[in-house]
């Protein structure tokens, strides 16, 4: 059962839906990152995708450990809820001196649904910007392309490069575009990814105290900038993935959707 | 409401046709020139999206302005006797803003078709060309387009700066393409916009008695020049949205739909 | 003799007006002489497509637009306002 002080807020769920990720800086403790670390540099054991995380990695495996910190076990029922799927991992290295950066790049295939699964980047080890922390572009989650369709693109405005210390976590929603970056150092980067899969229905799995925190709307109404005039369908994609989220087919963000759904029926009899 | 003030048939089927009418000098003076001091001030705050305008402004010259009989008349012709307010801006373009502004269409790509917002635009005082009057593109309206998608344009054949005397009141529909313009004088321009959303089925809202005038097929059919030889699929748009507005379901321009719903289903039997 | 070789500058505008801000960029660079890749600058080489011509690019497509399909109003995917602009560099100078 996990405990409820653990679970995100409303606030930062928002954020989610707006950004398509939230990060948690030097979450794991170091003694951990360390032993992960080495068990990355061993190899970690996969399974078929589908099956139970809870399975995963038993003691006295540190990733596993690391995945079932009660802060981390938080961040996962809050977003997929209690028993997710363990979909796939990848333990992702870019080599010291490697300066190509990957393409642009959304993961799996094109994907339609409202339900979402997420990926976790665990960063076990100081990142600086050279070492080439992954690039993000947020705000990027809800266009639907074909994995490396994208790979045209090079730079956006407001582009975000992880650049963190040991220990950090960044939980995405499937749908992210980001890229693997340039490694200018002498020393191999790592990077633990981890997707996993729902098993209930999205709907309001977080701390929902603050559900009616007047900062919501506008947190949802972040303008990243890179989609141009495409900023108001953004956020209608906002509004309607809150709405699944939340249950509340009502809610609305500056009138966006309220405009468009009013049809009113009622027939006037004109003398 | 007295029927005089409504819109008759032929001014909804130019409403229809170019998507805006116009009423010259519609406000009497002592009022523009409150409502204009109004707008000086910035007396006039942003309500809350879906109010019932008639609750709004108590008391003020602006709101004086949309108690007008005639202006009353136009509102419940076009969206029905109580109508939301929806939001409205007080336009301003500095003296000396040299720089047109984009063709754009408002808020989202709207897909309602038995539905429709107007907005209307008040000119509180004397707008010359060289003041920059909102320029329009009479028939635009039924183009969807998500907002700032039509940058591109610059000129159209036939686009309308609007001109006008103080008091002139423009109502439009809320699909129109419009863009403001420069305003080469030593004055600031000032316009009111208002957005209204219907309460009610917009059909039949205006005085009807000369829903027969055989001058409204020739209305909706007078093609502006600038959609070319789309003029026909224009046409057509222009009479789904007048059986739409009559309840009238069979209405026609020179047989364009009947022709083309035409299916007869009776089998001859053979001699 | 000149070895000309093909610049090609990709830049994705915030709306359709050739004059809007760069939203997002791209080069490649035929001559050999730099290579790009993702996320290495921060700011676009131009502030638009008309800064870009001013510079010498010649634009060589523009983005067709098409009208949303019934049903996908709301959807997005690529970037709208794609233009492909080039140069011809010499690889000597």
């Amino acid at each position: 059962m996990v405990d409820r002080k653990r679970l995100l807020n409303s606030g930062q769920m928002a954020r989610f839906v707006a950004d398509g990720f939230l990060r948690f800086d030097g979450l794991v403790p170091d003694d951990l990152n360390r032993a992960a670390c080495a068990e990355m540099e061993q190899g970690i054991e996969r399974k078929r995708g589908g099956v139970s995380l809870s399975e995963m990695w038993p003691a006295p495996s540190a990733i596993g450990e690391v995945f079932r910190l009660p802060e981390v076990q938080g961040i996962i029922h809050s977003l997929v809820g209690p028993d997710p799927l363990y979909d796939h991992h990848a333990v992702h290295t870019v080599n010291a001196g490697h300066l190509n950066g990957q393409v642009w790049h959304a993961d799996a295939i094109i994907d339609t649904r409202q339900h979402f699964d997420i990926q976790f980047f665990y960063f076990a080890h100081d990142t600086p910007r050279e070492m080439g922390g992954t690039l993000i572009l947020p705000g990027s989650h809800f266009r639907r392309i074909s994995e490396s369709d994208i790979a045209r693109y090079q730079n956006f405005v407001g582009q975000i490069p992880v650049v963190c210390e040991a220990g950090t976590m960044v939980v995405v929603h499937h749908g992210i575009w980001h890229c693997a970056q340039p490694n200018r150092t002498d020393r191999r980067r790592y990077m633990f990814k981890l997707r996993l899969n729902p098993t209930v229905r999205q709907l309001r799995l977080w701390n929902t105290d603050d559900l009616d925190d007047p900062a919501i709307p506008g947190i949802l109404s972040a303008n990243h900038r890179w989609y141009g005039n495409e900023v108001r369908i953004e956020i209608v994609n906002r509004i309607r993935f809150w709405r699944f989220l939340t249950g509340d087919e009502r809610f609305d963000v500056s009138y966006w959707l309220s405009r468009l759904e009013n049809q009113p029926e009622t027939v006037l009899h004109v003398a | 409401m007295d029927p005089k003030h409504l819109l008759t048939s032929r001014q909804m089927a130019r409403f229809v046709n170019d998507g805006c009418l116009r009423f010259d000098e519609l406000v009497p003076d002592d009022l523009n020139r409150a409502a204009c001091a109004e707008m000086e001030q910035g007396l006039l705050g942003v309500e809350p999206m879906g109010t019932p305008f008639l609750s709004l402004w108590p008391g003020r010259a602006i709101k004086k302005v949309f108690c007008l009989p005639e202006v009353e008349g136009i509102i419940h012709s076009l969206v029905g006797p109580d109508p939301q307010y929806d939001h409205h801006a007080v336009h301003i373009v500095d003296a000396g803003h040299l720089i047109g502004q984009a063709w754009h269409a408002d808020a989202i790509i709207d897909v309602r078709t038995t539905h429709f917002d107007i907005q209307i635009f008040y000119f509180p005082h004397d707008t010359p060309r060289e003041m920059g009057g909102t320029m329009l593109l009479p028939g635009s309206h039924f183009r969807r387009v998500s907002e700032t998608d039509i940058a591109r344009y610059q000129n159209f054949v036939g686009q309308t700066p609007l001109i006008c005397k103080a008091g002139t009141v423009v109502v439009v529909h809320h699909g129109i393409w419009h863009c403001a313009q420069p305003n080469r004088t030593d004055r600031r321009r000032y316009v009111f916009k208002l957005r209204l959303n219907p309460t009610v089925r917009q059909v039949r809202l205006w005085n009807t008695d000369d829903l027969d005038d055989p001058e409204i097929p020739v209305i909706l059919n007078t093609k502006h020049k600038w959609y070319g030889n789309e003029g026909r699929i224009e046409v057509v748009n222009r009479i789904k949205f007048w059986r739409s507005l009559t309840g009238n379901d069979r209405f026609d321009v020179l047989h364009l739909l009947s022709r083309i719903e035409n299916r007869p289903q009776r089998e001859l039997q053979a001699v | 003799m000149p070895q000309l070789r093909q610049k090609l500058l990709l830049l994705y505008l915030h709306n359709a007006d050739l004059n809007s801000q760069v939203v997002s960029w791209t080069l490649y660079d035929g001559t050999e002489k730099e290579t790009h890749t993702t996320g290495d600058s921060d700011a676009p080489p131009y502030s638009s497509v008309l800064a870009a011509m001013r510079d010498g690019w010649r634009v060589i497509q523009f983005p067709q637009q098409f009208p949303a399909y019934p049903g996908m109003e709301y959807n997005t995917s690529y970037l709208r306002y794609e233009y492909i602009l080039e140069k011809m560099e010499d690889t000597d100078g």
